[in-house]
């Protein structure tokens, strides 16, 4: 089992009244609540707590890209990873990742992830993901009705830009450049491992086996609210005749560990409910940008609904075909709801293993992503959930699985091939 | 109300609807944000006088998915040229509302022999920094009717399902008309149409909800400005943006009267 620490740097002093005053975190959340020179603290603090993740043992450090939004501070994920390439060694460094549509033109994230790959010798996961409505249409003005075509000619583009020995021509629908070479290019052959984060979409579910690509369900709802997503992913995988390799997965968990349940309840309620109730207060009327969902995906989530309600069953939890902002409209935001419905596994390290020992075999998840900062919690209490989990829960899982190979995962250069990176020493008085 | 009678053209492989009522001169309609999913009083009115000719747009209600070939501005502007012309429109009187409104106005402008008189409802195409349009896109479901009509229960009986219609379909295919203005509108609503109002040759009347609460009045004066052929303006009193819904009596009166 692989363990990754994903952070995704919320801005951590949001006002207690910000549901009430703000109506959303996100797309026009308001100027005046960022404090660049608190902002500064925050991003080199996020900095030594991903840096300590790495130092602690686990596999990979992960970044994501969000634009206008206030838990997300990474509107370019590829300068944390460049940072954290020169402050770690061994750890992947997984980003999770460039929505390659939002790019003019695509090859710039060509370049980039295959610049990060050159820094850490190899130790990228590319991820590529659509993005989320709010970051793509929204922000960034991108039309949500011609959003998925451009991502997908943006993907072959960069796979082309890496695999391919000569100069070519690209003539696509969105697309055209008469040069493509990039310079510098990927360690990895034939590149780097490509993950996709996505959701309850079959297309998607589709396109990553053919690929032959990790398909990541980044929920922030926990494991038992995912069961049927990624139930419905291994039965089309079945479908396509692909095996059950639980390293073709990947799921984020919001996690806290300390020495007793109560322990971590008193550490962690407070930054959860920081999470749930104020970093994921979108405005609804951000949710759904007509053709962002396909009609196929519109079509399931409707026969879906029709028939749980013919069952007379009713819909628990957020659908898995909603769109994000949409689910994030009926959430609980205290503590007791944000534990009974599963969405932070927290406890004690005994109680922590057996929950994600339960979320691994359940889900068949080999690539876990753990959110281990979340909200408004402080370095400190970041650091020690990283270190308590890497000692006393990490251990006990990672036999799980062994019996696959990750077919996914970084391989970099030779530890002996690769440049040493030297102790940091700052420079007397440099910026004085 | 008797209902038009039904025929298919073809645009870029779609088969694409045609409604036809009424006898006399022939004056064709493109309708405006969400499309025609059904027969509307509006039309019913001008086929008292006119052969009505309403050709749905790729995308909208009896469009299919024609939008999903279009690309790029030109893409759409020759598909508007295609469906006026195949429903049988060159050269006969046009009405545009929204985003019919926009097409109208292009075709008129770039095509001047393909329209006789032009009348258009609050016309796509143009954004003012110091006068914004609203963003159709970025609202909660249960204010897009308010904002489409001053009546929001106008806007909510065109689109409410009939009974016997396709469950699944039906709502799909109402997203698909927003998806379409999307793929040609987003994110401002600005083909900068303005440089193109100065091509129209054919007399136009324009008209404006006095309620509209997507497009800013302002536009009325910018486009009457912008065209050199001879101009009216007409505010529709008790209207919002699809005047021809709120008021079909009154935006109807005002269009056959102008036409002549």
């Amino acid at each position: 089992m692989k363990f990754l620490w994903f952070h995704l740097m919320p801005y951590r002093e949001l006002p207690d009244d910000f549901r009430d005053k703000h109506p959303s975190v996100w797309v026009d959340i308001h100027s005046a609540l960022f404090d660049p020179r608190r902002a500064h603290h925050m991003y080199n603090e996020f900095l030594d707590e991903l840096e300590h993740a790495a130092a602690c043992g686990f596999d990979a450090i992960c970044c994501n890209e969000h634009h206008s939004n206030g838990y997300g501070l990474m509107p370019s994920p590829n300068l944390i990873a460049t940072a954290l390439a020169r402050r770690t060694t061994d750890t992947a460094i997984c980003v999770l990742g460039n929505s390659l549509a939002l790019y003019n033109p695509p090859t710039r994230v060509a370049e980039e992830f295959a610049m990060i790959d050159c820094i850490s010798g190899g130790r990228l996961i590319a991820g590529f993901p659509v993005g989320t409505p709010m970051d793509t249409t929204f922000a960034y003005g991108s039309n949500p009705s011609l959003l998925r075509d451009r991502y997908y000619e943006a993907h072959d583009l960069v796979l082309r830009a890496w695999t391919e020995k000569d100069t070519f021509a690209f003539n696509g629908r969105f697309n055209q450049q008469r040069y493509v070479n990039i310079w510098p290019r990927p360690i990895q052959e034939p590149h780097p491992p490509i993950w996709i984060p996505g959701a309850g979409s079959v297309e998607t579910w589709r396109w990553a086996a053919e690929m032959d690509y990790v398909f990541c369900y980044l929920s922030y709802y926990g494991y038992k609210m995912a069961q049927s997503v990624m139930k419905g992913f291994w039965e089309e995988m079945a479908r396509l005749g692909k095996d059950r390799n639980p390293y073709r997965a990947g799921f984020a968990q919001v996690v806290g560990v300390a020495e007793s349940r109560q322990q971590a309840l008193d550490l962690y309620t407070r930054p959860a409910e920081y999470f749930y109730g104020r970093c994921l207060h979108v405005d609804p009327r951000f949710a759904s940008p007509p053709g962002y969902v396909t009609e196929a995906t519109q079509r399931a989530g409707i026969e879906s609904q029709v028939k749980m309600a013919a069952e007379g069953k009713s819909q628990s939890g957020p659908s898995a075909n909603a769109p994000s902002a949409q689910k994030m409209q009926s959430l609980a935001r205290d503590m007791k709801g944000i534990v009974d419905n599963g969405y932070v596994v927290v406890g004690s390290p005994d109680e922590v293993v057996e929950q994600l020992r339960e979320l691994a075999t359940t889900l068949n998840v080999g690539q876990l992503m753990l959110l281990m900062q979340f909200g408004n919690m402080s370095t400190d209490v970041v650091k020690y959930n990283t270190r308590l989990f890497a000692e006393k829960v990490m251990p006990k899982l990672r036999p799980l699985f062994s019996e696959w190979e990750n077919r996914w995962w970084p391989r970099p250069m030779e530890r002996e091939e690769r440049a040493s990176l030297p102790a940091f020493t700052p420079a007397a008085s440099a910026a004085e | 109300m008797s209902e038009p009678a039904v025929s298919t053209i073809d645009v870029n492989g779609f088969a694409t609807r045609v409604w036809r009522k009424g006898t006399g001169p022939r004056l064709g309609f493109l309708a405006g944000y969400g499309g025609l999913p059904r027969w509307v009083p509006f039309l019913d009115r001008l086929a008292q006088s006119r052969t009505v000719i309403v050709p749905s747009l790729p995308g909208f209600p009896g469009g299919d998915r024609g939008h999903t070939v279009l690309d790029s501005h030109l893409d759409w502007v020759l598909a508007a040229r295609d469906v006026i012309d195949k429903a049988g429109l060159a050269g006969a009187d046009l009405v545009g509302s929204s985003i019919g409104g926009s097409f109208a106005a292009e075709v008129a402008a770039i095509w001047p022999d393909k329209v006789a008189r032009l009348a258009l409802i609050a016309p796509f195409g143009l954004f003012d920094a110091r006068d914004p349009a609203t963003d159709p896109w970025a609202q909660k479901q249960d204010d897009i009717a308010g904002l489409m009509t001053a009546q929001p229960d106008t806007y909510k009986k065109l689109k409410e399902m009939p009974p016997g219609a396709n469950s699944i379909e039906w709502p799909i295919e109402q997203t698909r008309a927003a998806e379409a203005a999307a793929r040609i509108f987003w994110p401002l609503g600005n083909t900068r149409l303005e440089r193109r109002l100065p091509l129209i040759k054919a007399p136009t009347l324009i008209l404006w909800g006095e309620h509209d609460r997507l497009l800013p009045r302002s536009y009325a004066r910018t486009i009457a400005e912008a065209i050199t052929a001879p101009t009216e303006v007409r505010i529709i009193a008790g209207a919002g943006h699809l005047a021809e819904l709120d008021k079909p009596e009154e935006t109807a009166a005002a269009i056959l009267g102008f036409m002549g």
